[in-house]
């Protein structure tokens, strides 16, 4: 056959993959100008035989995670906005109690980002609106009236042809990579089965090939590709008078893992209750080989058993009909990750390769639109930046480890997932160098960038006598989970005596050369040309002027500065820095060199003295300052900051001699009452009670730094990154303001005590929400306990005529609503206003 | 009535053939199983006979371990019970039919003769065309094949041969040996309670030692493609003209 | 070595296919049978007429009933389909012809059939013996009955088949191929998909399971090209397809090609041909 056109010698842009990914990419692209795109599919058109092409396409618009529910919400206003949107409502069943809480969780999320027509439901109603359900199998229900269905392949085909209309776009079907080609580390060009093209940017939009695909550049994408069960039956009496494609709204069976929803005259059941059944991207069948197609796989009955049953017991009006056939079934291929989140953003490896990859149909056109305007201006109107691929270290990104995490995540699709919840496969990967103490000490660990740091220590148990009652107790379970009330302890200690802390988990990257300078004061908002042994906390902000993250920078010479930043970011932070590195300047990944050790207490001077010759006095070792100094035999880069609100260092080694410096630590502290503490203090309660913001939680794209009340008396007269949009804010009245509230009564109705985790809206006292004038709604940023003042602590966005001290509002939690009190609406903190401890 | 359907699993396969590395068999990593649409509408029908009249439904193939599920999938349509030969070896046709009369005979001593005995015409993938007619041979039974209509009535079967230009009848008496063919019934899918009444159903498997093949497989191999070059008359409803042309060319306009 | 070829009847095609393969072997003696068919009886027949030799027959139903039968008789081992015979080894075809298989026979004689269009049809004529059933076991034709068409063409004589898949959509999508069918005096046929989703009866399927045709023109509109469907439709002289997609299968096999959307190019196609027939 041959072909009518033939692929251009060159392209602005080649977009891999015509899924609702690639073709939502291709029309954002070209709305925001971008001319000469090139899309192609290895299938053909209109489906190519991916994910798309045989999705559920239903959208269920509340999500736990505030990034997934706005994109889920840009992508609704799209397909509606073409026409492919059609609603139905649907209903989240509980056949459990425990589950009737995870669904006031839902409508806690909902609450807090604005989804309406959101309401728990009892057995009857839910009846009422389905009435082919079994009622007596349920407790309740979670309806949102917003839950729709989509086309999405007319969605893809309406986005091609608009970029086409502009002139925009020119599209191949039936062409398949065969190779990228990189060099110096940048995309030159991509080979296809009808030619090469020569380009400087690639978009992997290909779902379950996107590794495959990635790895012919050198990069990785680290996904797998996992089955999830679906049968469609009918034909349904129920459905015999429908008009169109869905009239009952559709039932997602949480407990069972499963959904049931309405296909014209036929039922569709979905499952993911099954084994996790994983397939690797090299084997994947072609469209030709496929009966069906390439992600519509053999449909395994054994592995469908239970979930018949459950399906039969919910619905067995509909099921037990010996007329409805079970006419349709596969095992439909999926993308999944190792933390459940997609895959955005241009990879780490390689430049000019971007990734948009892992995305369900419910986010697809919000997934194309942000990365259209990240790959315009540098950043997207929705924050991406918890999907950035960047984010994953090196052994994350290993197949044994993308395959078991994803095996354990698939399972909790519709999971109750507790906040704090940790990872069961594969720990224990990067073990700090006091893991054998810590051990000993009967560390519980979590688990943060595959790193295993101590929340809490076991032997410090001892600490809940000598502090009593100022111990705060947590009665009910849900908020007990993943938690002890030694964590309280361990801060009362720390406050009181001095307490070490494992911070090997930072990720710390060197800036060296001729460029160091230009690189950290173009990346970093903060004046970085200071003099050596200055170290400096700085917001990194966007070209928006929010945050893209906050970290501290020792400058350790003329041309060289250590970043050190958060585990959790930290790669993507590297790469950042990275990006804006003139020639000739190094950003080298230290984080495996260096373990740190945190020291920070009333006591903490007289410890480090007992160690040392040096003055390390107040105004020896004056605060913001770092030097290396020797403790005992070992030479340690002290570091005098400190995120828990105390006097104290950050003592940083090399990883081998991580083990001695503990040692030594220890045995100087014992005599002033050391005690070992964990990231339950570091995260939580140390930094809220001093009103320490954190990124990802009250820092993240969303807001700026005046509204996050970190505005500095001056600003550099060096640009950087976000300084116009800075300056211009610096000149506005913020849309939100930063505040911290304690909780007035934790009283329950039933008269337990509850106490609040993180992301519930926060309300007026007549129980209506705040927005601020962007629609945003408060919520709760950050909470936990403030062990020094006696009071749970909440961090919110108020609108400005909310944030004053004093105003009174209500917490919503688990159904509930509870008083609560701004204590500040700036950066100062509840605990030490004055920061006479830090100063010490 | 008591029915026997013999049914045989083969792959559904895509748009191409795909060999293992040894050419002995299709690659099916990726592709599910069935039975052939002829027997397919063999089962459809023996469990539509019996629904109206009453008796037993036996569902028998000769096939690996995996070919269990076919036997519940007819089960799962109306089947009472089943009979796996167990061999993971190609059988041909011959040794298939000999196998297949002589678990009919012992059967049959157990549990009394069969009154009908259906086959596909044709499997889908080897494509024989004999073990019904062998079978029958063995059983001395008549046997009528390509049936697209079948009556049962006071021990006679009705049989209608698809042939071209409309259908021979032929009228036999019971027991017989049919062979049928996909066009007979449509087949109904099977419910979610049958599927799990499916599972408890008597299966009976036993294995089975090939005897020598008579029609040996040596391998198999993909045909060439046709090769053809197909001529681009246009795209879209521009293209009607030149193909009005084509046609007028071809003497069919 | 002598042959022995069942015709079914002087002139079709694929007793013609039959004779060629046959000639191939060795001396060729044909026969054809009268009388109301009983496959047992015909077979028998053959049998006796054969003597020791090979036999040999159309890959046709009822070649293909009468040689099982015959092998049936004999206890010997039947190759139906074959497409290329050397010695004791041949090569029939699996899957309605999309895959080959190659096999030994392990016996005295050969008793095959031919492949339909794998041989070319014999030139020149054949002597032809007649002969006559054997009493069979009872089992033979009584009656014939001709389906209701309505007067229209059969799918299986038709000269033009105007074909629809998958891409037609549903049952009355089905409309416009009519139509067209209409003015050419044609027949419409489909794919397994469309018998299997219950939009036409399965009296019009093309394909492997279905009716096998051999029309001068066969317009495949919105069909992949499976290899089930190609199998019932190889046979057309010439193949048109009409498909959205590019690099659909069906194309490989295709002597024409018209890219697009099948609901505007066929009316597109029966507007034209209005205009030109001046109707």
């Amino acid at each position: 056959m041959t072909d009518s056109s033939s692929l251009p010698a060159s392209a602005r842009a080649v977009v891999v993959g015509a899924g609702i990914v690639g073709n939502s990419l291709a029309y954002h692209l070209a709305r925001l100008g971008w001319r000469d795109l090139v899309l192609i599919d290895k299938g053909p058109l209109p489906n190519p035989g991916g994910s798309t092409g045989h999705a559920s396409n239903f959208i269920f618009p509340v999500d736990h995670s505030k990034e997934m529910t706005q994109l889920t919400a840009d992508s609704v206003r799209q397909y509606k906005e073409w026409g492919v949107f059609t609603e139905s409502g649907g209903i989240e069943v509980a056949r459990t109690e425990e589950r009737m809480q995870e669904l006031q969780r839902r409508m806690s999320s909902a609450k807090a980002w604005g989804i309406e027509g959101c309401e728990i439901i009892t057995p009857a109603r839910v009846k009422e609106l389905v009435p082919y359900i079994e009622e007596s199998v349920i407790v309740g229900g979670f309806y949102t009236q917003g839950v729709g269905i989509v086309d999405s392949l007319r969605f893809g085909t309406i986005a091609r042809e608009k970029a086409q209309e502009l002139g925009a776009l020119q599209v191949f079907a039936n062409t398949e990579v065969l190779g990228i080609d990189v060099a110096g580390g940048r995309v030159t060009g991509i080979r296809t089965t009808k030619g090469d093209v020569a380009t400087d940017t690639i978009v992997v939009c290909c779902g379950v090939w996107a590794p495959k695909v990635a790895r012919m550049a050198g990069a990785s994408i680290p996904l797998t590709p996992a089955v999830h069960q679906m049968i469609d039956v009918g034909p349904v009496p129920h459905f015999k008078d429908t008009k169109g494609v869905i009239e009952f709204p559709i039932v997602r069976d949480m407990d069972t893992n499963m959904y049931e929803r309405q296909d014209g005259s036929g039922l569709e059941v979905g499952s993911y209750a099954h084994r996790a059944i994983l397939h690797d991207p090299e084997d994947i069948p072609s469209n030709e080989e496929a009966a069906l197609s390439p992600t519509e796989l053999p449909f395994t009955q054994e592995d469908f058993e239970k979930q018949m049953e459950d399906a039969l017991e919910l619905i067995p009006e509909v099921l037990n009909d010996e007329s409805v056939g079970i006419k349709y079934a596969i095992n439909g291929l999926l993308s999944l990750t190792p933390d459940g989140l997609p895959l955005l953003g241009e990879t780490p490896e390689v430049k000019g390769l971007w990734s948009a990859a892992a995305v369900w149909v419910k986010e697809g056109p919000g997934v194309g639109k942000a990365m259209a305007e990240w790959m315009t201006h540098g950043e997207s109107e929705i924050d991406l930046q918890s999907s950035d691929v960047a984010r994953f270290y090196e052994c994350q990104k290993s197949r044994a480890n993308i395959r078991a995490r994803a095996a354990e995540g698939f399972n909790k699709t519709y999971g109750i997932v507790h906040p704090t919840e940790q990872w069961e496969s594969n720990r224990g990967v990067r073990l700090s160098p006091y893991y054998e103490r810590e051990k000993a000490l009967g560390a519980v660990f979590y688990e943060a960038a595959a790193w295993e740091r101590p929340h809490w220590y076991a032997s410090n148990e001892k600490l809940l006598e000598e502090f009593g009652d100022r111990i705060n107790r947590r009665e009910a379970e849900w908020e007990s989970r993943w938690w002890s009330p030694i964590i309280n302890a361990e801060h009362l200690a720390m406050r009181e005596r001095a307490a070490m802390f494992d911070l090997t988990a930072f990720c710390i990257f060197d800036v060296i050369g001729p460029g160091a300078l230009e690189c950290v004061q173009t990346v970093s908002m903060r004046q970085m040309d200071v003099g050596h042994g200055k170290v400096v906390y700085t917001p990194v902000l966007s070209p928006s002027g929010t945050f893209k993250s906050d970290l501290t920078v020792m400058r350790l010479s003329d041309e060289h500065f250590r970043v050190v930043t958060g585990g959790a970011h930290g790669m993507a932070d590297l790469k950042w820095y990275a990006d804006h590195a003139p020639e000739g300047t190094t950003v080298i990944d230290l984080t495996s060199g260096w373990t740190t050790l945190g020291l920070w207490g009333p006591r903490s001077r007289d410890i480090l003295a007992s160690l040392t010759r040096e003055d390390v006095s107040h105004a020896g070792f004056p605060f913001g300052t770092c030097r290396t100094i020797e403790l005992d035999s070992l030479s340690v880069l002290a570091s005098r900051i400190s995120y828990v609100g105390e006097l104290g260092w950050e003592l940083y080694v090399p990883m081998e001699q991580g083990a001695k410096l503990w040692d030594m630590v220890w045995e100087a502290g014992q005599p002033h009452g050391i005690a070992p503490a964990g990231i339950g203090v570091y995260g939580t309660t140390g930094r809220l009670e001093k009103c320490y913001r954190a990124f990802g939680f009250e820092l993240d794209a969303d807001f700026t730094v005046v509204e996050a009340g970190m505005t500095p008396p001056k600003v550099k007269g060096a640009d950087f990154i976000g300084k116009e949009a800075h300056l211009k804010h610096r000149d506005s009245d913020p849309v939100a303001i930063l505040c911290t509230l304690t909780v007035d009564d934790h009283t329950s109705k039933s008269g337990q005590k509850r106490y609040m985790l993180g992301r519930e809206p926060i309300l007026a006292r007549d129980g209506s929400r705040l927005v601020d004038s962007h629609g945003r709604g408060s919520y709760v940023t950050s909470a936990g306990a403030g062990p020094s003042i006696g009071k749970h602590i909440l961090m919110a966005y108020l609108p400005p005529e909310n944030a004053s001290v004093g105003e009174e509002l209500l917490v919503e939690y688990l159904g509930e609503q509870y008083p609560v009190t701004v204590q500040t609406n700036d950066a100062t903190g509840v605990f030490d206003p004055e920061n006479t401890r830090v100063r010490a | 009535m008591r029915i026997l359907c013999c049914v045989k699993r083969v792959p559904i396969t895509g748009g191409r053939m795909v060999l293992t590395a040894d050419a002995q068999a299709i690659e099916t990593k990726h592709l599910g199983f069935t039975i052939s649409p002829h027997e397919e509408c063999g089962v459809e029908e023996a469990v539509r006979i019996v629904e109206a009249s009453g008796g037993e439904v036996v569902v028998l193939t000769l096939g690996p371990d995996e070919a269990a599920e076919q036997i519940r999938d007819c089960m799962a349509i109306g089947a009472d019970r089943g009979i796996h030969l167990v061999s993971s070896e190609e059988w041909d046709a011959q040794a298939t039919a000999g196998a297949i009369a002589d678990a009919i005979r012992a059967d049959s001593e157990n549990t009394g003769p069969f009154d009908l005995i259906v086959f596909g015409n044709e499997s889908a993938d080897a494509g024989g065309y004999q073990v019904g007619i062998r079978v029958a041979y063995a059983l001395g039974l008549p046997v009528v094949t390509g049936l697209k209509g079948l009556t049962i009535d006071g021990g006679r079967a009705r049989c209608e041969q698809e042939v071209p230009g409309g259908r021979d009848v032929y009228d036999v008496p019971l027991p017989a040996v049919v062979t049928v063919k996909e066009g007979l019934n449509l087949p109904r899918y099977p419910s979610v309670p049958a599927k799990l009444r499916a599972k408890s159903k008597p299966l009976d498997a036993r294995p089975l030692e090939r005897p020598a093949s008579r029609l040996e497989k040596l391998r198999l191999v993909v045909p060439e493609g046709s090769r053809k070059q197909a001529e681009i008359l246009g795209e879209g409803p521009g293209a009607a003209q030149r193909v009005v042309e084509v046609m007028q060319q071809l003497g069919v306009a | 070595m002598s042959v022995l070829v069942f015709l079914e009847s002087a002139d079709d095609e694929l007793s013609s296919q039959a004779l060629t393969l046959a000639r191939s072997l060795g001396d060729v003696r044909a026969v054809t049978v009268e009388g109301p068919y009983a496959p047992a009886g015909w077979a028998a027949a053959i049998v006796e007429a054969a003597g020791g030799d090979d036999i040999v027959g159309p890959g046709s139903d009822r070649g293909n009933e009468v040689l099982a039968h015959v092998a049936a008789q004999l206890d010997l081992p039947f190759a139906a389909n074959v497409s290329e015979v050397r010695g004791d080894e041949l090569t029939r075809i699996r899957w309605g012809g999309t895959l080959l298989e190659e096999a030994k026979l392990h016996s005295d004689r050969r008793l095959v059939t031919a492949a339909p269009f794998a041989f070319a049809p014999a030139s020149g004529g054949e002597e032809v013996t007649v002969l006559s059933p054997f009493p069979g076991n009872g089992v033979e034709v009584v009656d014939h009955v001709a389906p209701d068409t309505g007067g229209k063409v059969s799918l299986a004589d038709a000269k033009v088949v105007v074909s629809g898949g998958r891409g037609v959509g549903s049952a009355e999508g089905f409309a416009i191929l009519e139509e067209l069918a209409a003015l050419l005096d044609a027949a419409v046929g489909c794919s397994r998909v469309v018998t299997s989703a219950g939009w036409r009866p399965h009296s019009d399927q093309v394909g492997q399971t279905g009716t096998k045709v051999s029309p001068d023109l066969y317009i495949a509109c919105g069909i992949s090209g499976a290899t089930q469907h190609i199998a019932g439709c190889k046979g057309a002289k010439a193949l048109l397809a009409i498909n959205a997609d590019r690099e659909a299968t069906i194309f490989a096999h295709a002597d024409y090609a018209v890219i697009g959307d099948l609901h505007e190019i066929v009316p597109a196609i029966t507007a034209e041909l209005r205009k030109v027939k001046g109707s």
